[in-house]
């Protein structure tokens, strides 16, 4: 199986890693022994075979439009990383740069 | 003998007979752990104080470890990743809740980052030692908890397991491991790795306290759509019950090449003791088995790539100090708080999930997988369960594997295929090597059949005696 | 070649919020502003861990505009992810619908210069909304606000019917008004909960074939279209007839320089990744389940139109605008219900009311007053109350007053119509004391005389005098 480096650079940038040239190589050539075994599944015979599209076999799992508010929101801005020794408004809000 | 040398059981007859409370479980336990952990490396967070602290409002708690991918409110939740250091979920995980009012925390468990390896080496944080050898992996991902309760160090333990994360390292330190149904226990709160094939489950001393763990996590959950909706049940009832005409399939894939002749003698040895206990035991055929383990790395890669998407740097997680800009945020802030197994996965999953080769492998996967799936549902209409090695070797030296990724996702081979037909495993110990290290078997059931699994198990441990015989020996 | 010789082809992607009161995967309100990163919790702020349960209600609504739209509902309709990185998608994936939406295959009718057109509807499906990131003014960064994140939206997709800046404002202005009758959005433009992505391609007129496409996303506003669409259309056939070839891309409309601007990121092609959402199940929409839909639709345009028609006698460019807009018609069958007189409200709502909205830049659901007011403000009219100059007066202050009923606002203002034959005659006497010429105008045959006689007594008594007993008694003085 070939996969060349720039299909691994534009593969790292669709999930925005930002590789360094080291690990572009060693992960082409790992993609590529992955990819060669990966291909084993080419030669099962898949005719008239549905996908499994979910795992559940459940269909329907509805909630009820009721609001139920979350009692700690204090909790879920506390891991923000901008937010710390700083405080310019809006001070709620997940801050970005500068 | 130690408080801690007891399963939660045994120390459940003495809590209900009020010869001890939790504050003397507890304090067995620190002191275990203050003795051990320095060798073994299994945990990541420890609560000594916190813990005794909450024996004063729950007197007939047992205490328990918790692998460190599920959350916890107020007690960090790392993953074993950079990315999640100083991460304090907001929420419990719906397990958590289920467990809170009779159990007390230990702390939190070494893992492989994000529960994406089969040693624990890729723990950003620290290798955990396998007890029975410290120079051997624990195996993974789960292996901070397998670990811990081989050694003592935690009466049980909750793991997670996506392709055999708590299975195979439950094997390779000798105590029982389940992965119950998909669907049976809930998600929610599961840092999620691969969403159609994570559960969470036990990992305890024996086949007893494995049924009672997870009479306590199973159970419906409307906060998670893929939870199960059937009845609660008691999984204890199942124990003792006889496994006389149990027809078990031993599918001939899992004995081929690739497999320890050690591993795979021990295994026919469990097969002749049910043989002789009564069992039906007849050799079968899982033909999917030779594609199980592509189609896993495939649709767990891609679930993972999206699933971990959400690791931006941006509301909590790690974040690069040297970013100009929004892109760079999200690329170095992922590249330096990601791990090279946990970047690999992404890369592997956005690479089939990518435009040309989505139908190739991500869809093909998806239709091999209604194989695996029909391959199982034949054979359980035959056989009540199915009987395999747990992995194809037993716990291997620390740094010997990880540099070469394939050979590593090889080890999976007797494991995937459970989790992609979403059925129940148990791994259990069978007997240790020559070189002592344990050998454990998996039983496969069907569906929700989780009471079998417990059955068959009990029987073969009562006969067995594996824990009196063996014990981890912390070799150096 | 010029302008005329092309023909401008447009489709048209509208977002819909839905006015449920939860999110569509979790338990919090879907209610517009409040502080920042307060109707949050784990799930829409995507904690690790968190997963999403689908709200019922979402599924109801759109089911219901699928029907409202004559749409196939699917059978089997599944969730998929949509994957992309920016900072108000918690997730880095959206929850959407990607091969197996819930509707398909509907249509809408417009009316055009032509006649009336069918435009086609390829699909309806249901997604999450994103947060909100805004940009700080002094540069201390960007801040990212998750309150809208999760709210639930309905994508409507047209097929390339819509020919023209006005079909797609007819078609654009055709679903907010169903999507209104049928209570699943309550469409209010400027907060963003109906918005539209314009895709728009030209071709010489003849050609079977479509040219390349451009889009332009989010867009807000009837005007912004009709001029983003002008100025696009013009664009590309300045590059054809300029031998160039349109780019397929994506494009900010700029309403303030009345200019598009490509959005493109030359560096990195979109690639979305889309797959079947594994945290949420199959969703079977039985026949029943549709059946009972069905029952809660209430009485779309279409019928109500036909009905004004026929049992109103109403002239059909009428009944159309009356039906273009639920608050139109709601007001006009409430106003006629107390009133009894369709002719009057039909006109009132018509005219004087849409020339208040246009002049003073109001949407129908705007209107302050109920029909009730309207009702009442006719039988003043009828009963000789009030004058209908008068009335011209009263309804500004039903728009702006706090006061809305027209009787209260009246009497406030003294403007009850003189109806006493002394006072009226007290009138006529003291105009043609001071009109004399129109007198002499008036016996030589200028009947337009009589008309500047009464304008004057009506500037007199400030618009109050009767106009019928007016009329009257100057006809009698003139021809004494």
């Amino acid at each position: 199986m070939n996969i060349s480096r720039d299909e691994i650079i534009h593969i790292s940038k669709l999930a925005r890693l930002n590789l360094t040239g080291e690990e572009i190589e060693k992960y082409t050539k790992d993609l590529e022994d992955i990819i060669g075994f990966a291909n084993t599944i080419n030669g099962v015979d898949t005719e008239n075979i549905d996908e499994s599209i979910t795992a559940t076999e459940q269909s329907n799992v509805f909630r009820k439009d009721e609001v139920k508010e979350f009692d700690d929101k204090e909790a879920l801005l506390s891991n923000a990383p901008s937010m710390e020794g700083r405080n310019v408004p809006p001070s709620k809000c997940f801050i970005i740069g500068r | 003998m130690e408080l801690y040398e007891l399963t939660v059981h045994e120390l459940q007859e003495k809590l209900d007979k009020k010869e001890i409370n939790s504050q003397d479980i507890v304090k067995s336990y620190i002191n275990r752990i203050d003795e051990k952990e320095l060798e073994i490396n299994a945990f990541i967070t420890t609560r000594k104080e916190a813990a005794l602290n909450e024996t004063m409002q729950k007197e007939n708690a047992i205490p328990i470890g918790i692998k460190d991918n599920i959350c916890t409110k107020g007690i960090k939740t790392t993953c074993a990743s950079k990315m999640l250091e100083n991460f304090v979920s907001p929420y419990d995980a719906t397990v958590m809740e289920n467990l809170n009012n009779d159990s007390i925390i230990l702390g939190k468990l070494n893992m492989d980052e994000f529960a994406m390896g089969a040693a624990t080496e890729y723990s950003a944080f620290k290798k955990t030692r396998n007890p029975w050898n410290l120079n051997k992996v624990p195996g993974g991902s789960s292996g901070g908890s397998a670990a811990a309760v081989a050694a003592n160090m935690v009466p049980w333990a909750l793991g997670s397991d996506t392709g055999g994360s708590i299975r195979q390292p439950a094997s390779f330190c000798g105590v029982v491991g389940l992965k119950p149904t998909y669907g049976l226990v809930s998600r929610y709160g599961l840092v999620a790795f691969a969403s159609s094939l994570d559960q969470i489950g036990p990992i305890t001393k024996d086949v007893t306290d494995c049924a009672i763990l997870l009479n306590k996590i199973a159970g419906t959950d409307e906060k998670d759509s893929t939870s199960s909706n059937i009845e609660k049940r008691d999984y204890t009832k199942a124990i003792g019950k006889s496994i006389k005409d149990l027809k078990i399939g031993l599918p001939k894939e899992y004995f081929g090449e690739g497999i320890n002749e050690e591993v795979k003698k021990a295994i026919l040895d469990v097969a002749k003791k049910y043989e002789q206990m009564g069992a039906i035991v007849e050799e079968c055929s899982l033909e999917t088995t030779d594609y199980a383990l592509a189609t896993y790395y495939i649709i767990a890669c891609a679930e993972a790539s999206s699933n971990l998407g959400r690791f931006d740097g941006i509301r909590y997680g790690y974040r690069s100090s040297n970013f100009n800009n929004l892109k760079e945020i999200y690329s170095k802030s992922r590249s330096e708080g990601f791990g090279p197994e946990v970047k690999r996965r992404i890369i592997l999953g956005t690479y089939v999930l990518s435009s040309g080769y989505y139908d190739a492998y991500y869809k093909k996967a998806q239709k091999v997988r209604t194989l695996v799936k029909q391959d199982f549902k034949r054979l359980f209409e035959k056989y009540d369960v199915l009987l395999t090695p747990t992995s194809p070797t037993v716990a291997f030296d620390i740094g010997t594997k990880s540099n070469n990724p394939l050979e590593m996702y090889l080890a999976d081979i007797c494991t995937v295929s459970v989790n992609i037909a979403g059925v129940p495993a148990i791994s259990l110990p069978a007997t240790i090597n020559s070189e002592g290290m344990p050998i454990g078997f998996q039983l496969i059931g069907n569906h929700f059949a989780e009471e079998t699994l417990f059955s068959a198990a009990y029987a073969f441990e009562q006969e067995n005696k594996f824990r009196e015989k063996y014990k981890p020996e912390f070799k150096k | 070649m010029s302008r005329e010789d092309y023909e401008v082809v447009m489709g048209l992607e509208i977002h819909a919020e839905l006015s449920t009161k939860t999110k569509i995967f979790c338990s919090c309100p879907t209610d517009f502003g409040g502080e920042p990163n307060t109707h949050c919790c784990p799930v829409c702020m995507a904690m690790p861990g968190a997963l999403p349960v689908l709200n019922e209600k979402v599924v109801e609504y759109a089911v219901k505009a699928g029907l409202a739209m004559n749409c196939e509902i699917a059978e089997n309709c599944k969730n998929d992810r949509k994957n992309y990185f920016y900072p108000d998608l918690p997730k880095s994936y959206q929850i959407s619908q990607f091969d197996k939406p819930l509707c398909n295959h509907g249509y809408v009718e417009i009316d055009t210069k032509d006649g009336k057109k069918k435009i086609r509807i390829l699909r309806i499906h249901i997604e999450e909304d994103a947060g909100k990131l805004n940009h700080d003014e002094y540069g201390r960064g960007s801040f990212v606000d998750l309150n809208r994140a999760g709210v639930p939206l309905i994508e409507i997709v047209s097929e390339p019917d819509i020919r023209g800046p006005e079909e797609a404002d007819a078609y654009f202005k055709k679903i907010k008004s169903i999507l209104e009758y049928i209570e699943v959005s309550d469409c209010k433009m400027q907060e963003g909960s109906l918005r539209a992505d314009v895709n728009v391609s030209v071709r010489k007129k003849g050609d079977p074939k479509l040219g390349t496409r451009t889009e332009m996303k989010n867009m807000n506003s009837f005007r912004a279209i009709q001029n983003a669409v002008n100025y696009e259309a013009q664009r590309q056939i300045e590059v054809i007839e300029s031998g160039g070839k349109v780019e397929q891309e994506t494009l900010r409309w700029d309403e303030l320089q009345g200019k598009t601007f490509s959005m493109r990121d030359k560096e990195d092609a979109q690639d979305y990744r889309y797959f079947p959402e594994p945290d949420l199940g199959m969703i079977h929409i039985s026949k029943e389940y549709i059946e009972n839909v069905k029952k809660t639709l209430p009485e779309l345009p279409e019928s109500r139109k036909k009905r004004y028609i026929e049992e109103y006698k109403l002239p059909e460019y009428d009944a159309n605008i009356l039906t273009s807009s639920k608050y139109f018609s709601n007001l006009f069958e409430g106003a006629v219900e107390k009133c009894g007189s369709a002719k009057a409200v039909s006109n009132w709502i018509m005219s004087d009311i849409t020339g208040y909205l246009n002049e003073n830049e109001i949407e129908p659901e705007k209107i302050p007053f109920t029909a009730e007011n309207l009702a009442e403000l006719i039988t003043l009219i009828d009963k000789g109350t009030i004058s209908s100059s008068i009335a011209k007066k009263v309804l500004p202050e039903m728009f702006e007053g706090e006061e809305k009923s027209p009787r209260e606002i009246i009497e406030k203002n003294g403007w009850v119509q003189i109806s006493d034959e002394g006072a009226i005659k007290e009138v006529v006497a003291k105009v043609l004391e001071a009109n004399p010429q129109s007198i002499i105008d008036y016996k030589a045959g200028k009947d337009r005389a009589l008309g500047f006689l009464v304008g004057q007594a009506m500037k007199e008594t400030k618009g109050k005098a009767n106009p019928g007993m007016l009329n009257k008694m100057f006809l009698e003085e003139l021809n004494k």
